[in-house]
């Protein structure tokens, strides 16, 4: 094949390939956003394609109220919140002990927490489940933070690679005026860590918010409904009325859509840290 | 801090203060459940009662005899074979959004989208776009592939292609990502090198860029494998786990928390553990070089 022609040939490919994959991800969504607006009566006489005669932003209020979005996103936010700040807390304690201490069960702290790595955790839930009952925490918020709330490999990964950036003559002469160790963790590696950190609160708020199984089990109250529990009890009620489920599912994917559109080198940045390390 | 502690007692106080919270975490979430895991599935729990008759490996054998349980994997399949074509998807266009281009943080952002949205949302934007004669159906009588209509969620043997399907449109923004960052770690005098050597772009591809990426693409198998053993969500939500879209996992969870038998559950768990380790070693067997891979 002649360079020219090949070039063509790529450039023409490149472009259609990166249309069709546009079409196929913006149109479920589309569809999803055109539906919500239709009123019943646009529902039942347009086309399923067709654009609404007039706009219907009656559904977002009737999805908002019938669903109980309002609590759903409230507890959501005190779980994501108590979670993500126990969880920096915790990882950040974890990466400073074993990236600045030598000590005899080091590897073995490390290796416990690779070994969890390939237990998926859903399979495990059966015996969790006993656990959350025994320790009385069994529909009720703080049984999710307290699973969402240990760290794992990975973060401690992304905050060691952090922490072996910061040079450990900070440490010594911070030691030199007379700090403690945990002065030197609270003053000087804590808040270097702070870009790593905001990292990891991204990637485990993405988590915690599209997590439905943990909600489902451990929280079977109408009161306690999170985000997807509610949205998935949504459709009991409501069913085949899908201009009112499908308003009640973009409202619930606004607020990621929204945190992605503003912080998305953050988003590629983590989700690669995550799953490669040097 | 009144009196002063030597560094090395405040060491130690540190290693031990700092990892008791974390370590007590781990083991109470992850290695004690999955040692209680090993224990329950050797008896007949029902979840409540103070008793836990032993049944040996009876709880084993159910899984392998009964075609409802076991056989529950060939659902999983589709999201296996589904999963394999994600990466090629993520691949794909990870090496377009590496090219020379045109608006390229435009159209990896809106290729990731799928990934932000939430995933009980995704599930019911389909169930939609499934309807028998919905908005799937009417796009491809308006696109002229009117044959290709089909009732998505209640043709049982389409079914599970069509759930696979929508693990891909939401996940493979998520591998791409991960491609794309791999791609553009590759120097570029590599391929400079090989265009003096007249090397073509598809030998360029194959010769200097696959090698490259070989960590990289395990670690997106080990995601999807697994992935695809443990599919849950889709199906749980799309067709409340309905029969001919049960998956393993979906099976599992069926038998503890409505049939309240915790022993099977318990056996099947471990027994979907077993698995996804076997297949992870088999994986690093053929595809090696794992070593820089969490």
């Amino acid at each position: 094949m002649n360079q020219v022609g090949s070039r063509i040939l790529w450039g023409t490919l490149k472009y259609a390939s990166l249309i069709v994959g546009l079409f196929v991800v913006l149109f479920p969504i589309w569809i999803a956003v055109v539906t919500s607006l239709k009123s019943n009566q646009d529902l039942s006489n347009l086309g399923i394609l067709q654009w609404p005669r007039h706009l219907d932003f009656g559904n977002y209020i009737t999805a908002w109220n019938g669903g109980d979005l309002g609590s759903a996103f409230l507890n959501t936010a005190f779980i994501i919140v108590l979670s993500v700040v126990g969880n920096i807390t915790l990882g950040t304690m974890v990466a400073y002990v074993l990236s600045r201490f030598e000590f005899p069960l080091k590897r073995l702290v490390l290796g416990a927490y690779l070994v969890v790595l390939f237990i998926p955790t859903i399979t495990t839930q059966v015996a969790v489940f006993g656990v959350i009952k025994g320790l009385g925490l069994f529909d009720t918020p703080f049984a999710l933070v307290l699973l969402y709330l240990g760290t794992d490999v990975v973060q401690i990964y992304i905050y060691m690679q952090f922490i072996n950036r910061i040079p450990v003559s900070l440490d010594e002469s911070a030691m030199l005026d007379g700090a403690s160790y945990l002065r030197i963790y609270t003053s000087i590696i804590f808040p270097l860590l702070m870009p790593a950190s905001a990292t990891v609160a991204i990637l485990k708020t993405i988590t915690i918010y599209g997590d439905l199984y943990s909600p489902y089990l451990y929280m079977p109250s109408t009161s306690l409904g999170v985000v997807s529990t509610a949205l998935m009890r949504f459709e009991g009620p409501y069913s085949a009325q899908w201009n009112l489920i499908m308003a009640a599912s973009v409202i619930i994917a606004i607020p990621l859509v929204l945190l992605y559109l503003f912080l998305q080198r953050f988003i590629f940045a983590g989700i690669v840290s995550g799953a490669v390390r040097e | 801090m009144a009196v002063k502690i030597s560094y090395r007692m405040q060491k130690n106080l540190l290693i031990v203060g700092f990892l008791i919270v974390p370590l007590a975490l781990l083991v109470t979430f992850s290695f004690y459940p999955a040692v209680k895991l090993i224990y329950y599935s050797f008896t007949s729990w029902d979840g409540l009662s103070q008793q836990y008759p032993w049944v040996g490996w009876a709880n084993y054998a159910t899984i392998f005899t009964d075609p409802q349980l076991f056989g529950s994997f060939l659902h999983n399949f589709s999201y296996f074979i589904g999963g394999l074509i994600q990466n090629v998807v993520a691949l794909y266009f990870a090496v377009i959004l590496s090219s020379k281009l045109k608006g390229r943080s435009f159209f990896r952002a809106t290729l990731f989208l799928p990934y932000m949205l939430n995933a009980v949302a995704v599930a019911f934007i389909f169930k939609f776009l499934y309807l028998d004669g919905g908005a799937l159906d009417t796009l491809l009588q308006s696109l002229g592939l009117g044959f290709l209509q089909h009732d998505w969620i209640g043709n049982d043997s389409i079914v599970n292609w069509a759930l696979a399907f929508v693990s891909l449109w939401e996940f493979f923004g998520f591998n791409m990502v991960i491609y794309l960052a791999a791609l553009q770690s590759i120097p570029e005098e590599l391929h400079e090198a090989a265009a003096l050597d007249g090397a073509g772009r598809f030998r360029t591809f194959w010769y200097i860029i696959m090698p490259n990426l070989r960590a990289i693409i395990q670690i997106n198998l080990l995601l999807t494998v697994s992935g695809a053993l443990e599919a849950f969500n889709i199906p749980f939500v799309m067709t409340n786990g309905s029969p001919p879209t049960a998956t393993f996992l979906i099976n599992t969870m069926n038998v503890a928390f409505t049939f309240d038998n915790y022993g099977l559950a318990s056996a099947m768990a471990i027994v979907l553990l077993v698995i996804v380790f076997i297949v992870i070693t088999i994986q690093q067997r053929l595809v090696g070089g794992g070593k820089d891979v969490v």
